[in-house]
């Protein structure tokens, strides 16, 4: 059976779930494997998030927020940038392979770019199996 | 010793992965002393009193008034002490950040028993072991069978394997805020919420530290500590080198700060931190001074070790509570 | 064969457990002292900036935490290639100093006291510090908890925090001393001094003035013909902080003297199957397994092994009580296990008298704190003596001074193999056959391995006077034959 990795995606309203959503009505194909949240801005997103995302199960994360300049909260994006950058350091410290957590701008125009994003990320997620978090998690009794 | 007018508080302290610094903190009542053993009668502490662990496992059930566990849980030993001093207490607190959050020895949990035996057991430069030896949980002399615990993968916080009453901060607590917790209990006044925390602030460190802040935490470039010359006046942050006061509550004092150190954490993150790290490096990130990538990317990477440094002292309690290595490898 | 289990051993600091066994005739066959516990800290330094380790391995040990951060800061400031400045190098020895005072009056006081002041099979009910104060006052009682605090209180001014001190930056110290601190330092050396020279009278009233005291220093089942170990400075006077470490033979000639980045070529480690502590032994004499002598590796590491490998002490009344002691104790070196609380003293006074050189040299109030980096060496030894022995630390970083490496000689490791050995020969010399065994006879084998001084004992605690411990004594089949319970 194929392994079917499960990605969280973390998209902001403004621009990247519009832009998702832009896909959908599109008829342009994603993988289901994709799960999405909306969050107002990606600023919004730390570290608590996409650690909670990979210790409930997913193999990879995905945030998405508007282009640089064009962040509906001016700096949200910049900030988010920031904490990425951060987040993805300490990951790899924890042996979490860093290709599982990724961040792109997708504008709410950006349809076509979201469901390539979203097939790129399932398959480099696939190629490298699931993550065992889970099963670390189980020697915690 | 003065008359006894009411019953004394019967008191334990015991350690699991542990350094003694817990027990010297209990110590360091100094003068105190004679206050403290006329409220309290210690009936089970390994660095003082010569009772063994056969004598707490005849001791009823709930005997001991107060425990006070400090150290990690890191072996089958420690383990058992955890679920047999629950069984015995009435009030079970973990005392001090290694039964609170890990601790220092939670730092081995970027790491597992297979590369610790390699590391101290064959690889150390000084050891010589040609027959290859390691500790065995059983083993066979001539005159019988010996045995030792078993060295567990992971390091774990007391409440992830018994059921805590009280939380008491710090590496180690500081000694007042342990007479203030152990006045309330012997004076009777009503306690918080079992699961509190208690013996330091709701606040940060900040609170209390007298360096001097301003409103503009802006960072251009993370500082390892001997690459600034510090000021002696100055936050921390605002000189560019990490100090973990933010996100940790206050009580002990601030003294590393006292001594020209940044806060490393050890008191642990203010009420409603799911992860004790995660904030902090939330915070961090923000202050970064740039909105350019390549610029991010160049100061983020003076921040050398985000795990050993976010997460110091709680790593065992974090979310994702260790490295992930692989679990299947052979037990010994 | 049956079995005497005795656990957890207490009155130390950390875990650890001891199994007798006896042949069917009643006599002790082989003693085991086994530790427990362990916790990784030379693999979970690696990754860590190297910077950090000065206040990692505080927590080695909680109550000599101030030892390794010196062993630690000497690595490091190795690793980045620098030397502190002298006033640096002043604040740490006199900040380490203080760490001494305090550990050793607190041993002294609740760990050696009872066994003496009180008696080594007295009642349990009074064989403890609350017993010793029962003696010699209550006035005593609280001079002890006040100079300790006192000496703590130095360490917290120094370094910070007073127990996880965080003095040491490389190339220095963090924090230095104003003339008001100065001063008031001074005032309590003296203190130090005068209560160093009192606890050597207690010594000398209750335990010299004694015969049965004396014969059971010299005659009793508490001698161990070892090689012995210690720091020395260059005049081969004892030091703590600095120096090389000298090895002198069972006869006192001496074996070898190395700095720091040759300690691989002198000392070696052994791994037992049946304990998680390894056992350090003479590289070039070699294991010959748990036996004395001069071909056989095993040494020791404790106040009195520092006293037998010097030429004296660098302080002129700590000077004094040195000859005292050999003198009474029929020549150099000693082998008597528990004249180690006697050499203890010694050190103590030589602590203080320390302190007080320290805070009158003039560099003391100095400004120039710290050395700054410059490059990465990447790699580095720290030496020092630890109150229970002498302490190593070995680090290796990469380029940017992130640890690949660690490897650790922790103070009490050097003893794991004297103190089997000790265990052996008490319970040899005190368990008889046809005797019934007794709590005090459980305690006199204590006492063979308290004299080490392994980490800590509470100093300052009230002993309830109980010393409860039960005996199982069980027949080759496991079943209980008799079970000696003292409560």
């Amino acid at each position: 059976m194929k392994f079917e990795p499960k990605i969280v995606a973390f998209l902001c309203n403004w621009c990247s779930y519009t832009g998702a959503d832009l896909a959908g009505t599109s008829r342009m194909k994603y993988p289901d494997n994709i799960n999405i949240i909306r969050i107002m801005c990606s600023g919004r997103i730390g570290p608590t998030f996409v650690l909670k995302a990979f210790r409930e199960g997913a193999d990879g994360v995905m945030i998405c927020g508007c282009h640089p300049g064009d962040c509906h909260y001016h700096e949200g994006n910049y900030k988010c940038l920031r904490r990425y950058k951060l987040i993805q350091k300490y990951i790899q410290q924890m042996g979490i392979d860093s290709k599982r957590l990724h961040l792109e701008w997708i504008s709410a125009s950006e349809g076509k770019q979201f469901a390539e994003l979203a097939n790129q990320m399932t398959e480099q997620v696939r190629e490298l199996g699931p993550c065992s978090i889970r099963e670390t998690m189980e020697t915690f009794v | 010793m003065t008359e006894e007018s009411k019953p004394k508080l019967k008191l334990a302290v015991y350690w699991g992965a542990a350094c003694g610094g817990c027990c010297v903190s209990v110590l360091d009542v100094h003068e105190k002393l004679f206050d403290v053993v006329a409220a309290a009668d210690l009936v089970f502490w390994p660095i003082a009193l010569d009772i063994k662990y056969k004598d707490v496992e005849d001791m009823p059930d709930g005997h001991i008034d107060v425990t006070l566990f400090n150290g990690a849980v890191r072996n089958s030993e420690n383990e058992h002490m955890a679920h047999l001093l629950r069984k015995k207490t009435k009030i079970l607190v973990a005392y001090g950040s290694c039964s609170h959050l890990g601790g220092i020895p939670g730092l081995g949990n970027f790491t597992n028993r297979q590369e610790i035996f390699n590391r101290v057991y064959h690889e150390s430069e000084s050891t010589v072991n040609e027959e290859k030896a390691v500790p065995q949980t059983k083993f066979q002399v001539p005159e019988g069978e010996l045995e030792l615990p078993e060295f567990y993968n992971d390091v774990r916080t007391l409440d992830q394997v018994v059921n805590v009453d009280y939380f008491l901060p710090g590496c180690p607590p500081n000694t007042d805020r342990l007479v203030d917790v152990f006045m309330a209990i012997v004076t009777g006044a009503e306690l918080p919420p079992p699961g509190s925390v208690v013996g330091a602030w709701d606040k940060s460190q900040c609170d209390d530290c007298t360096r001097k802040k301003t409103d503009q935490k802006v960072v251009k470039a993370f500082k390892r500590p001997w690459e600034i010359v510090d000021d002696g006046v100055t936050c921390f942050l605002e000189q560019g080198v990490i100090c973990m006061g933010p996100a940790t509550r206050g009580g002990c004092g601030f003294r590393c700060i006292e001594g020209n150190a940044p806060c490393k954490g050890c008191y642990g993150p203010p009420a409603d931190a799911p992860d004790p790290g995660a904030k902090m490096m939330s915070a961090i990130a923000t202050i970064i001074d740039s909105n350019d990538e390549k610029e991010i990317e160049e100061i983020v990477d003076g921040i050398v070790d985000p795990a050993g440094t976010f997460y110091r002292f709680s790593l065992p309690s974090s979310i994702l509570r260790r490295k992930l290595i692989d679990v299947n490898e052979p037990t010994n | 064969m049956k079995r005497i289990t005795i656990d957890p051993i207490t009155r130390l600091e950390g875990h650890g457990k001891i199994e007798i066994f006896l042949s069917d005739d009643g006599e002790v066959d082989n003693v085991y002292f086994q530790v427990p516990e362990l916790r990784g800290f030379e693999k979970f330094c690696e990754g860590r900036p190297v910077e950090e380790l000065s206040q990692i391995v505080t927590k080695i040990c909680g109550v000599c935490p101030g030892c390794h951060h010196m062993a630690s800061g000497k690595a490091i400031d190795a690793v980045f290639g620098l030397e502190p400045p002298p006033t640096a190098k002043k604040i740490r020895e006199l900040f380490y100093m203080a760490h001494f005072v305090h550990s050793h009056i607190a041993h002294f006081y609740a760990l050696a006291a009872p066994d003496f002041v009180v008696g080594p099979t007295a009642s349990p009910a009074e064989r403890n510090v609350l017993g010793v104060i029962g003696k010699v006052g209550v006035e005593i009682g609280t001079e002890v908890l006040k100079q300790r605090r006192i000496a703590q209180e130095i360490q917290a001014l120094l370094g910070g925090h007073q127990t996880h001190v965080v003095l040491n930056m490389p190339g220095g110290v963090r924090k230095g001393l104003n003339e008001e601190q100065r001063d008031q330092i001074e005032k309590q050396a003296k203190d130090f001094i005068e209560f160093s020279k009192f606890s050597l009278n207690v010594f000398g009233d209750v335990v010299l003035k004694n015969s049965d005291y004396v014969d059971l220093i010299v005659n009793g089942p508490y001698n161990l013909k070892i090689y012995s170990m210690g720091l020395v400075d260059e005049n081969n006077k004892v030091n703590f902080y600095d120096g090389k470490v000298r090895m002198v033979d069972p006869e006192g000639n001496e074996h070898g003297k190395y700095g720091p980045n040759e300690y691989r070529d002198w000392v070696a480690e052994r791994v037992e199957p049946w304990s998680y502590l390894k056992f350090p032994y003479l590289k070039k004499v070699g294991w010959k397994g748990f036996v004395e002598g001069k071909d056989s590796g095993v040494y020791h590491a404790t106040p009195l092994s520092r006293l037998n490998a010097s030429d004296g002490m660098a302080t002129p009344l700590a000077q004094v009580e040195y000859d005292k002691m050999y003198e009474t104790l029929g020549g150099k070196p000693v082998h008597a296990t528990l004249a180690m609380h006697w050499a203890r003293l010694v050190e103590l006074l030589y602590s203080a008298e320390r302190c007080l050189e320290l805070i009158q040299d003039p560099d003391i109030t100095g400004t120039e704190l710290r050395a700054e980096p410059k490059e990465i060496v990447g790699e580095g030894v720290g030496i020092v003596e630890a109150q229970r022995g002498t302490l190593t630390h070995h680090y290796w970083t990469d380029k940017k001074g992130l640890v690949t490496k660690a490897n650790i000689i922790v103070g009490t490791t050097n003893n794991n193999a004297p103190i089997c050995m000790s265990l052996k020969k008490a319970a040899q010399g005190v368990i008889k056959k046809g005797v019934e065994v007794t709590e005090g006879t459980l305690n006199m084998v204590e006492m063979a391995f308290r004299a080490y001084d392994p980490c800590f004992s509470c100093a300052t605690h009230s002993l309830p006077g109980k010393m409860p411990m039960i005996l199982n004594i069980r027949d080759k089949d496991g079943n209980l034959e008799q079970s000696v319970r003292r409560d």
